[in-house]
């Protein structure tokens, strides 16, 4: 539609003429960021300058040569074999893993320890909700440094030899070698409990989806949570006894000075992981309270209102929407938790830091490239974590219309 | 029937005392301990941990410790061996300051603590002139008084600062150094120029990405490769650098939480009375943003606080470095227990009373409804 002329139009005022070249929003940004780039270009140039006229003078050569070059040292405990003459790729190889694993361990039990103590901390009992208090304000206003010089130099290493080992019921034996515990060994017949564990999985999966069907099309409710436990403990447990019990377990045994048969797990290894995730855990805990004091009071009446007992009501109302606000902080104490394990190398666990950034730079003289090694793999660990966790956290997060 | 039936019209009978089942010990006891069966085997759980822990750590930290004495013949390693800490005290706290020289640092700490009282008083005036000592003064009245060298004073190096009073250093500078820096990084990061935005965005990740004793090596061996032939920092310095960049990552993304919770009506209005960037965020938003963050910055620090004993790892003797070195004295081997309970406890009173201080400050400056 044409426009047409508007008596009581006010006549439009001419255009404001065109600012100044500096009084230009675009072109002041255009220049400040040239400036920027210009002045990290010129320190870059300056750093790498410098640091190349260091290394040259220092007589070493710059590039990742020297992972294929032989350790010569030895590392105590390794996921996959590794001895003296393997190369420096290999010793990376050797820490990251020992990273991973802590981590992974120390995450399983900091969330594990980490809701029981945020759920005491909640309890209408008033000693328990006390004592998770009293953990959560000691344990983190103290460094975790502390803490692990703590559980490895005041708790572990003074422990008495092997011959005195302190025994933790059938087959478990704490001393200052660390803690010995019953392997367990499968026997060729082990395959028919696995597979049956895989079938019952199946199978559970495949009834939940039709008993989901079918309470939507008819109401009836089947009962899924029971009846996975069942196929998925009953099943295995029946193949096993009908398999004739394939497994049998390594029990260690002192013999002369040290014991031998089962497994040990390390002192350093131990007071490690106790101390990341008692640590872990007292945080973990006040995320846990805060999530689920979110949850407004008003949503369980809502709940017991419509007939929802208090186990369908935890399961279906709180805890939902409790993990929507948890998930976010705990990603970051994971993450936390993940780094925090480079601590590893105060008390001589083989982590990466410790075997690569500490043994193979100080042998090598490599700084740049291992530090910046090390550093890529952290910052590749938290974008795993926070990946998976995002997804987790987008899977979970309210689905708005 | 002798008693009496009163009658009450509606409304007027006097209040009766509360069921004896809901008040006094008894009712407190049957409502928080003893509610249900399940509560009962809870308590009674309790109590059995409170009984198997308590008692003896009162024993060994109190009833059976040995407090008087001079060597290590004094204690009988019952209970906890408190002279250990009365010899090596001063090591804990000052490192190996010379003696004679502690007077510098007592003094700077007494200055210190004269100039935090008046902000503790409300209603004080210049608290903002106190604000600018802080910052801008006593950091280098500060360093002169702990190094020396000039006002007449013998020149301390800092190889010989630890024990308490260097984690009190490290902490300080990287918050008081971290603060400027992390503002100009969040108000980068929310820039609208794309280069900016990127920079600031990389550099905030990658520190906060990587454990900060992966960022002390680096400090400690690549800073020296940086350089100029010839310049040299010590050790302390580049763990300083180290802490700083770490913590500076931060505090950006604490003050960046601040800044997105301006509304945007505030930047808008600001910018509809004229003013240029620097004073809509000098003026307008970052005084309203730092308020909102207080508590998080406090945060920040107490994690920066307990962080710093990252540096014994890198060959400084911070508090509990400095506990670890004097449990290797031949005269005194196997005390570890009683060091690490003293830094803990040293360590548990810095943070706990900040993080309450924290609480205290987000239920002051919680002003909205």
């Amino acid at each position: 539609m044409a426009a047409d002329p508007d008596p009581l139009s006010v006549p439009t005022a001419a255009p404001p003429a065109k600012p100044a070249v500096w009084n230009d929003p675009a072109w002041r940004a255009l220049f400040f960021q040239v400036v920027v780039v210009g002045f990290v270009i010129l320190v870059a140039v300056f750093l790498v300058k410098n640091t190349l006229n260091n290394l040259e003078r220092q007589g070493i050569a710059s590039g990742f040569g020297f992972l294929n070059s032989t350790a010569g040292f030895s590392i105590g405990e390794t996921l996959i074999p590794y001895h003296e003459e393997n190369t420096y790729g290999r010793t990376f190889l050797v820490g990251l893993l020992n990273t991973i694993w802590i981590s992974v361990w120390g995450v399983m039990l900091a969330t594990i320890l980490g809701f029981i103590v945020g759920v005491a901390r909640l309890s209408t009992n008033w000693l328990i909700s006390k004592i998770s208090m009293v953990y959560i304000e000691i344990l983190r206003n103290i460094p975790l440094l502390l803490q692990i010089f703590f559980w490895y130099f005041a708790v572990l290493r003074p422990l008495p030899g092997p011959r005195q080992s302190l025994s933790l019921g059938d087959g478990f034996f704490l001393n200052n070698r660390g803690m010995y515990f019953p392997d367990p060994v499968l026997e060729d017949d082990f395959w028919l409990v696995t597979a049956a564990i895989i079938v019952s999985v199946a199978v559970f999966f495949v009834v939940r989806r039709w008993a989901h069907i079918r309470q939507d099309r008819t109401g009836q409710q089947f009962p899924v949570f029971w009846f996975g436990i069942g196929l998925i403990i009953g099943v295995p447990l029946l193949m096993f006894f009908a398999a004739g019990s394939p497994l049998h377990f390594d029990y260690p045994a002192l013999k002369g000075f040290n014991f031998t048969g089962g497994s040990v797990m390390s002192p350093e290894f131990f007071a490690l992981w106790l101390a990341l995730s008692t640590y872990t855990a007292a945080f973990i805990g006040e995320i846990v309270r805060a999530g689920i004091l979110s949850v407004s009071h008003g949503q369980t009446e809502a709940a017991y209102a419509v007939g929802l007992r208090r186990g369908p009501t935890l399961r279906l109302v709180i805890i939902p929407q409790a993990l929507r606000v948890i998930i976010p902080p705990l990603t970051s104490q994971y993450l936390n938790l993940t780094k925090n394990s480079s601590l590893a190398a105060a008390i001589a666990y083989p982590d990466l830091v410790l075997v690569f950034a500490g043994t193979t730079l100080m042998q090598t003289g490599q700084a740049v490239e291992i530090i910046a090694m090390t550093m890529a793999v952290y910052l590749t660990l938290s974008l795993i974590i926070s990946t998976i966790m995002n997804w987790y956290n987008n899977k979970m997060a309210l689905v708005e219309r | 029937m002798s008693e009496q039936i009163a009658h009450y019209s509606p409304g007027t009978h006097p209040d009766m005392p509360a069921p004896a089942s809901i008040v006094g010990l008894r009712g407190w006891l049957q409502q928080n301990l003893l509610s249900s069966p399940l509560n009962i085997g809870l308590t009674i759980i309790s109590l059995y941990l409170v009984y198997i822990i308590v008692p003896p750590i009162l024993s060994w930290g109190f009833i059976d410790a040995d407090w008087r004495g001079e060597t290590r013949e004094d204690c009988d390693r019952v209970g906890a061996c408190w002279v250990y800490i009365r010899i090596w005290f001063k090591q804990l706290m000052y490192g190996r300051y010379p003696v004679t020289e502690l007077w510098r640092i007592n003094t700077a700490y007494i200055v210190l603590i004269l100039a935090f009282i008046p902000l503790f008083i409300p209603g004080f005036r210049y608290k903002h002139w106190i604000g600018v000592f802080l910052l801008f003064v006593y950091p280098v009245f500060a360093f002169v008084m702990f190094h020396g060298d000039t006002a007449g004073l013998e020149i301390v190096e800092t190889p010989l600062w630890g024990g308490l009073f260097l984690t009190l250093v490290i902490a300080v500078t990287g918050i008081v150094a971290s603060l400027p820096i992390g503002i100009v990084l969040a108000l980068g990061r929310r820039s609208n120029m794309p280069v900016v935005r990127a920079l600031c965005v990389a550099f905030i990740e990658l520190w906060r990405g990587v454990p900060l004793i992966t960022v002390l090596f680096m400090s400690s061996v690549m800073f020296p490769l940086f350089m100029p032939e010839g310049m040299h920092f010590d050790k302390l310095i580049r763990a300083l650098v180290g802490v700083m960049l770490f913590s500076a990552a931060y505090m950006a993304e604490v003050v960046r939480g601040g800044l997105q919770a301006i509304p945007k009506g505030q930047f808008e209005a600001a910018q509809a009375v004229g003013l240029s960037y620097w004073k809509l965020m000098g003026l307008i938003i970052l005084p309203q943003a730092l308020k909102i963050v207080i508590p998080g910055i406090v945060n920040t620090f107490i994690g920066l606080f307990k962080d710093t004993t990252l540096v014994l790892i890198i060959g400084l003797f911070d508090f509990l470095g400095m506990a670890q070195a004097v449990a290797t004295n031949p005269d005194w081997l196997g005390f570890y227990v009683e060091g690490y309970v003293f830094v803990a406890c040293g360590f548990w009173i810095f943070c706990f009373s900040m993080s309450r201080y924290s609480q205290h400050l987000e239920r002051k400056l919680h002003t909205g409804h």
